[in-house]
C-alpha cells in the first residue's frame, strides 16, 4: 500500500471539481433545506438547467459564453418558479415527491432522442467551455502545492470554484444574520406562526427556493466547465442525495457546514476508493473485485447517511442542544 | 399593574356599552370591530361552523365559549384566513376580509395565537419577539445583505421587544431557545410576540390551556392589560370560570352555531348554555363522540378544536 | 429510554446482505459486471429470443467490435472505456418476418465500471398493421398489468405512510429484494418459478418484518422526526441498491422458467400465459388485501390507525402490532410486485429504484395514506404510461405520468380519493 499516494490523491480530491460542485450545491440546499426547511429533492435539476442552459446557448445556438451563463441562471430562476408555484403551498413531503419527479422529468427529457438536436441525447453537449479556459492566466503545466497535484486547467477551475464558494458563503452569512434570515428560520420552525405575524410565507419560500436554486446553478456551471461537457445522467437523483449527505455531514443551517461537508466527503470518498483499490490490487483483499470495491463506497455513503441522520443529525458543526428541542 | 383608576374606566366603559343590549344570539353591538354573516364551513357531510350573524365590540374582552367540538377554533381559523369558508362574509374595521390570506389579515391588525402554542423552538426568545415586528426593511432580500440599512430599525424593534419581555416577565429568558420554555411561558411568549405586530384585535385561542395554575392569574392579568392598552380581545375558552373573571361579553357556540350571548354571569345561568355543555356529550363514550365529529374509522379527520386547516 | 445501538442498524443491513450473499456465492453469473461493456437481449414482441443477429458497437475514436445474439438472444460487446458509442443492428441478419427496430443505430454512453444495456425494439410490425383502436386495446391490457404491479407496491407504501407517517424511499428496494430472492430460489436452487416466487414473497415479508423491528420501530420510539426518518430511508435505499449491485451484478437476468412464451391472441390483444396468470394472481391478492382491510378486525384497526393513531391507541388498538402487520404484508406485496415486474423486464438491481417514482406518483394521485386511493392511482398511472405511447415517444412515457401527477397535485392536493385532512 502506497500511503503517500493515497494521501495525496485523497487530499487533491478534497479540493477538486466534485468537491466544489457538492459544496456549491449544498450551499444552495442549505438555504432551502437547512434554513427554510424546504425539502427540495430536485437540486440536481437546478444543476442541470444551469449546465444545459450554458451548453445549449453556446454549443447548440452558437452564442456568447457569458450569455450562456445568464441563460443558465435565468433558466434556474424559471425552474424554481415553476416548481414553487404548485408545491410551496403543499405539505413538506409532497414538495419532496414533486421536486424529485421534476428532476427526473427534466433528465429524461434532456436525454431523449426527441430533443437530441438541442440537448444531445444521452451523450450530452460539449465544446462550450473554451471562453472559460481562455481566461486562464496560468501557463500550461503541472503544479504541485503540498499534497495537491493538478494541471493548469484544473487549478483554474479550482481557483474560480472556491472563489465562488467564498462569495456564496459570505452571501449566506449576510442573509442569515439579517431579519430576512430570521423569517426563513421561523418558517422552518412553524410556518403558520410566521403567517400569523403578517409575513407572506409563500413569497419567502419562493425566494428561498430561487436563491438556493441559484447556488445549485453555480454548482451546475462548475460541473459543466470542470468536465467541459454536460451529460444527462450526471444529474440523476443520486447527485441530489449526495448533496444532502454533504450538507448533513457538515451541519445543516450552519454557514460553514457545506464547505466542511464537501471537504470531508470528497476526501473520504476518494480515500475509501483508493485504499480498497490498492488492497485488491496488492492482494490484501481477495474476496471482492476492484469494480465491487468502487460500488462498496456507495453502500457506505448510504449507511453513513442513515447513521448520521440517526446519531448526529446536526452534523459536525451543529449544536446538539439546539436540535434536541425539535424532538417530536 | 396599572393604576386602578384606568382599569376601572376601561372595563366600566366596555361593560356600560354592552349593558343594555338584548341577550340574544347575533345581537348588534354599538361599535363593532368585527362583523360576520352566514359563515359556513363543512367537512365532508358535516357542518362544523354555521354562524348566521355575530358582532364583536371594539375595546371589550369577548369570550367565545362552547363545549369541545363546537367549532370555535374552526371559526377562528376561518376569520383569520387560515381556513377557507364554504360560504359567508365578514368585515374587520368595515373592510370585507373573507378570502384575504392570513398574513394580510395580521398586517391589518387582527392577530391571533394558537391553541397548540406555536413558538419557534429553535429561535431564541428575543428572536421570536423581533420576528413579530412588521414592516422590517431587513426582511426584504436585497436590503438584508447590508446591515446599515436595517440596524437602526432593528435597534428600535429590540427595545420594544425588551419592554414587552419585561412586562411578561420573560426578560430572564431573553437568550434562551424558545423550545426550552415551559408550556405557560410559551403561552406568554406567543401573546407577547403577537403584540409586536401592533394589533388592534387580539384573538387568543385557549390562552389558558395547559398552563399551570400559578401562571393562570398572571396570564389573565395580561389579557386584561390588553384592553387597558386600547386593544380588543376575542378569546376562545371552554373553562367557564376563567371566562367569568375577565370577559365583558360572552358568545356561546354549540355544534357550529351561536346559541347565546350576554354578560358572563347571565350567560352562565342560561339553560341553553348549560344544556350545551352538559347535554351534548354528557355520557357518551369517546368513540361515540369521535364518530359524531367525523373521526370514525373510514371517515374524516375533522378539525374539531385544534390545529389549523390548510 | 429505548436501548438502541449502531449494531441494530447494521444488523438489519447485514441481514439483507446475508440473504443476498448466498446469491453471490452460488451464482458465478454469466454476465458479472467487469469493466465497461454494452450489451442487451434481443427479443421480439412476444418475448421470444431473436437469434443470430449481428450487432456492432463503435465510437468516434475508431473502436469497433461486434457480437452475435446467442440462443437466449443475448449479446455483449466489451468497450475500451466510458464514453459515447454507437450501437448498430445489422438488419440483414434479422430472421425473416421480424421488422427492424425503429431506432437504429442507437447512440449511448458507457458508464465507468458498469455495463450499459441497450434494447432494440423488434418485431413491432403490428404498429403499421394495427389500427389505433387495436393498439389502444393492447396497450390498455399492458397498462392494466403494469398498474397491478404498481398497485402491489403502492398499497404497502401508502399504508406505511398512513400508519407511521414515513415517506419510505426504500420501498422500491423491497420490490427488488423480492425479485432477486425469487431469482436465487429459481435459478440457483432450481425451484420452479411458482414455488420460488412464493418463497421470494415470504422472504420479502421477512425483510419487512426485520426493517420494522430493527430500524423503523426503534427510530419511532427514539422520537426521530418524520423528515429525518425519510432521509434515513434514502440512505437505506442507496445502501440496498448498491448492495444488490455488488452481489447480483449490473446485468439484467431472466428467471429460468416461462422466460419466453408465445402470446395468445384475444381479438386485437396478445397476451402470454404468464402475463394472464400473474395478472389474475395480482388482482386476486389485491382483492383479498382490500377485503381484509374492510372486513377483518386487523384491517379495521389498520384503517383506524391510519386515520388517527392517537385515537386508535386510546381506544385499545395495539398500534405497534398493526404497524408490524402493515410492514410485513406491505413488503410481501411489494416483493410480489417485484417478481411480476421481473417477469416482463428481467431482474436487475435497479428495477425497484426505477419504479419508485411511479409508485409515488400512483400513491400521490390516489391520496397519500389511503389504500384504495393507491390502488386506483396505480391503475391510472399504469394505463396512462402505456396509453400515452399512442401519442408520445415511448422513451418519454414516464415523463407524461410524472407530469400528470404534478398537475393533479396542483388542482387537488389531496389526490383523487384523498380527503382534505387536518394539517398541523
Amino acid at each position: 500500500m502506497d500511503w503517500g499516494f493515497i494521501f495525496t490523491t485523497s487530499m487533491s480530491a478534497a479540493i477538486g471539481i466534485s468537491a466544489i460542485v457538492f459544496c456549491l450545491g449544498a450551499i444552495g440546499l442549505n438555504i432551502q433545506f437547512g434554513y427554510t426547511g424546504l425539502l427540495n429533492f430536485g437540486q440536481a435539476a437546478f444543476l442541470a438547467v444551469a449546465g444545459y442552459g450554458l451548453a445549449t446557448t453556446v454549443t447548440t445556438l452558437g452564442l456568447n459564453f457569458w450569455l450562456g451563463i445568464v441563460v443558465g441562471m435565468a433558466a434556474t430562476v424559471v425552474l424554481a418558479v415553476i416548481l414553487g408555484i404548485p408545491t410551496l403551498r403543499l405539505r413538506a413531503d409532497y414538495l419532496a415527491i414533486v421536486t424529485i419527479a421534476a428532476a427526473e422529468i427534466l433528465r429524461l427529457t434532456l436525454r431523449s432522442v426527441a430533443f437530441k438536436d438541442t440537448f444531445g441525447g444521452s451523450d450530452g453537449l460539449q465544446q462550450f467551455s473554451d471562453a472559460f479556459y481562455k481566461l486562464n492566466p496560468i501557463s500550461p503545466g503541472a503544479y504541485d502545492f503540498g499534497p495537491f497535484k493538478y494541471n493548469e486547467k484544473s487549478w483554474w477551475v479550482i481557483i474560480v470554484g472556491w472563489s465562488l464558494v467564498a462569495v456564496w458563503t459570505l452571501l449566506v452569512f449576510l442573509l442569515m444574520r439579517s431579519p430576512f434570515g430570521r423569517v426563513l428560520r421561523g418558517i422552518r420552525e412553524d410556518e403558520d406562526a410566521v403567517r400569523s405575524l403578517g409575513k407572506n410565507v409563500y413569497w419567502y419560500k419562493m425566494q428561498a427556493l430561487i436563491l438556493g436554486g441559484l447556488g445549485g446553478a453555480f454548482a451546475g456551471f462548475m460541473l459543466a466547465l470542470g468536465q467541459s461537457a454536460v451529460s444527462p445522467d450526471a444529474y440523476a437523483t443520486n447527485l441530489t442525495f449526495l448533496i444532502y449527505v454533504v450538507l448533513i455531514i457538515g451541519g445543516a443551517a450552519r454557514v460553514f457546514g457545506p464547505i466542511l461537508g464537501a471537504l470531508i466527503f470528497s476526501f473520504l470518498f476518494q480515500f475509501v476508493d483508493v485504499v480498497l483499490d490498492q488492497a485488491v490490487n496488492t492482494g490484501l483483499i481477495t474476496f471482492i473485485t476492484s469494480t465491487q470495491a468502487a460500488q462498496i463506497r456507495l453502500v457506505m455513503v448510504g449507511v453513513g447517511l442513515m447513521l448520521l441522520m440517526i446519531y448526529r443529525p446536526q452534523g459536525i458543526l451543529g449544536d446538539r442542544k439546539e436540535l434536541q428541542l425539535d424532538a417530536r | 399593574m396599572r393604576a386602578d383608576q384606568s382599569m376601572n374606566t376601561s372595563r366600566d366603559a366596555a361593560v356600560a356599552a354592552l349593558a343594555d343590549l338584548p341577550r340574544e344570539p347575533g345581537v348588534s353591538k354599538p361599535d363593532p370591530i368585527l362583523i360576520a354573516d352566514n359563515v359556513v364551513r363543512r367537512f365532508g357531510g358535516l357542518t362544523a361552523v354555521d354562524v348566521d350573524h355575530v358582532e364583536v365590540q371594539r375595546g371589550a374582552i369577548t369570550a367565545l365559549i362552547g363545549p369541545n367540538g363546537a367549532g370555535k377554533t374552526t371559526f377562528f381559523n376561518l376569520l383569520t384566513g387560515f381556513d377557507k369558508v364554504d360560504e359567508g362574509e365578514w368585515t374587520y374595521n368595515g373592510k370585507a376580509i373573507q378570502g384575504v390570506p392570513p398574513y394580510k389579515v395580521a398586517r391589518m391588525g387582527m392577530v391571533r395565537t394558537f391553541q397548540l402554542t406555536k413558538v419557534l423552538t429553535r429561535l431564541t426568545v428575543i428572536e421570536n419577539m423581533r420576528l413579530g415586528a412588521t414592516g422590517q426593511r431587513g426582511e426584504r432580500v436585497l436590503p438584508s445583505v447590508i446591515r446599515a440599512l436595517w440596524s437602526g430599525q432593528e435597534r428600535e424593534i429590540t427595545e420594544r421587544a425588551d419592554d414587552l419581555l419585561r412586562r411578561f416577565k420573560l426578560d430572564a429568558k431573553r437568550e434562551d431557545f424558545a423550545g426550552s420554555l415551559s408550556g405557560g411561558q410559551r403561552k406568554l411568549l406567543e401573546m407577547a410576540r403577537s403584540l409586536m405586530v401592533n394589533p388592534e384585535l387580539v384573538m387568543l385561542d385557549e390562552p389558558m390551556a395547559g398552563v399551570n395554575p400559578a401562571l393562570t392569574q398572571s396570564l389573565l392579568g395580561h389579557v386584561k392589560d390588553l384592553r387597558e392598552l386600547g386593544m380588543t380581545v376575542l378569546f376562545v375558552e371552554h373553562d367557564m370560570d376563567m371566562v367569568r373573571d375577565i370577559s365583558d361579553w360572552v358568545i356561546v357556540m354549540a355544534q357550529g352555531k351561536i346559541i347565546a350571548e350576554g354578560p358572563p354571569h347571565e350567560v352562565m345561568a342560561d339553560t341553553r348554555v348549560i344544556d350545551a355543555y352538559l347535554g351534548a356529550h354528557h355520557d357518551q363514550s369517546l368513540a361515540e363522540i369521535a364518530e359524531e365529529e367525523g373521526l370514525d374509522v373510514a371517515g374524516e379527520i375533522l378539525d374539531t378544536d385544534g390545529g389549523v386547516q390548510t | 429510554m429505548v436501548h438502541w445501538s449502531v449494531t441494530r442498524v447494521i444488523a438489519v443491513i447485514v441481514a439483507a446482505l446475508g440473504l443476498l450473499g448466498t446469491v453471490a456465492v452460488v451464482s458465478a453469473g454469466p454476465a458479472s459486471a467487469e469493466g465497461e461493456a454494452i450489451q442487451g437481449t434481443l427479443r421480439d414482441l412476444a418475448g421470444a429470443p431473436v437469434v443470430g443477429v449481428t450487432i456492432t458497437v463503435s465510437n468516434d475514436g475508431g473502436f469497433s467490435d461486434s457480437s452475435v445474439s446467442d440462443a437466449e438472444g443475448a449479446w455483449a460487446v466489451e468497450v475500451p472505456g466510458p464514453g459515447a458509442y454507437s450501437v448498430l443492428l445489422d438488419e440483414d441478419t434479422l430472421p425473416d418476418g421480424t421488422t427492424p427496430p425503429t431506432v437504429n443505430p442507437i447512440t449511448t454512453s458507457a458508464d465507468p465500471g458498469t455495463p450499459r444495456f441497450i434494447n432494440f425494439r423488434l418485431g413491432e410490425r403490428e404498429r403499421n398493421v394495427q389500427s389505433r383502436w387495436d393498439r389502444a386495446a393492447q396497450l390498455s391490457v399492458e397498462g392494466l398489468r403494469f398498474g397491478l404491479v404498481l398497485a402491489l407496491a403502492a398499497v404497502g407504501l401508502s399504508l406505511i405512510y398512513g400508519t407511521t407517517g414515513l415517506t419510505n424511499f426504500a420501498h422500491g428496494e423491497i420490490m427488488t429484494f423480492g425479485a432477486i430472492s425469487t431469482w436465487f430460489f429459481n435459478v440457483n436452487l432450481g425451484i420452479n418459478l411458482i414455488g420460488a416466487a412464493v418463497l421470494g414473497v415470504i422472504t420479502a415479508g421477512v425483510f419487512g418484518w426485520a426493517q420494522e423491528r430493527g430500524l423503523w420501530r426503534p427510530l419511532r420510539k427514539r422520537g426521530t422526526g418524520l423528515i429525518a426518518m425519510m432521509i434515513v430511508s434514502i440512505g437505506f435505499a442507496l445502501a440496498l441498491a448498491n448492495t444488490y449491485l455488488i452481489i447480483f451484478g449490473g446485468a439484467s437476468r431472466p428467471y429460468a422458467d416461462y422466460d419466453s412464451q408465445a402470446g395468445i391472441e384475444f381479438g386485437p390483444v396478445s397476451l402470454t400465459p404468464k402475463d394472464m396468470i400473474s395478472m389474475v394472481i395480482a388482482a386476486v391478492i389485491l382483492a383479498i388485501a382490500g377485503l381484509a382491510l374492510l372486513k377483518t378486525r386487523m384491517g379495521k384497526a389498520t384503517r383506524a390507525v391510519a386515520d388517527n393513531p392517537a385515537l386508535a391507541a386510546s381506544s385499545g388498538i395495539d398500534v405497534d402490532r398493526v404497524i408490524m402487520v402493515v410492514w410485513i404484508s406491505g413488503a410481501a406485496l411489494a416483493g410480489l410486485g417485484g417478481v411480476m415486474l421481473a417477469m416482463t423486464q428481467q431482474v436487475s438491481y435497479l428495477m425497484g429504484t426505477q419504479t419508485l417514482l411511479l409508485i409515488f406518483a400512483a400513491v400521490t394521485l390516489g391520496g397519500l395514506g389511503t389504500a384504495f386511493g393507491a390502488l386506483v392511482g396505480s391503475l391510472v398511472v399504469g394505463m396512462l404510461i402505456q396509453l400515452s405511447t399512442l401519442w408520445i415517444n415511448p422513451e418519454l412515457k414516464n415523463v407524461g405520468a410524472l407530469l400528470v401527477m404534478i398537475i393533479v397535485l396542483m388542482v387537488r392536493p389531496q389526490g383523487i380519493l384523498g380527503r382534505r385532512s387536518r394539517v398541523g
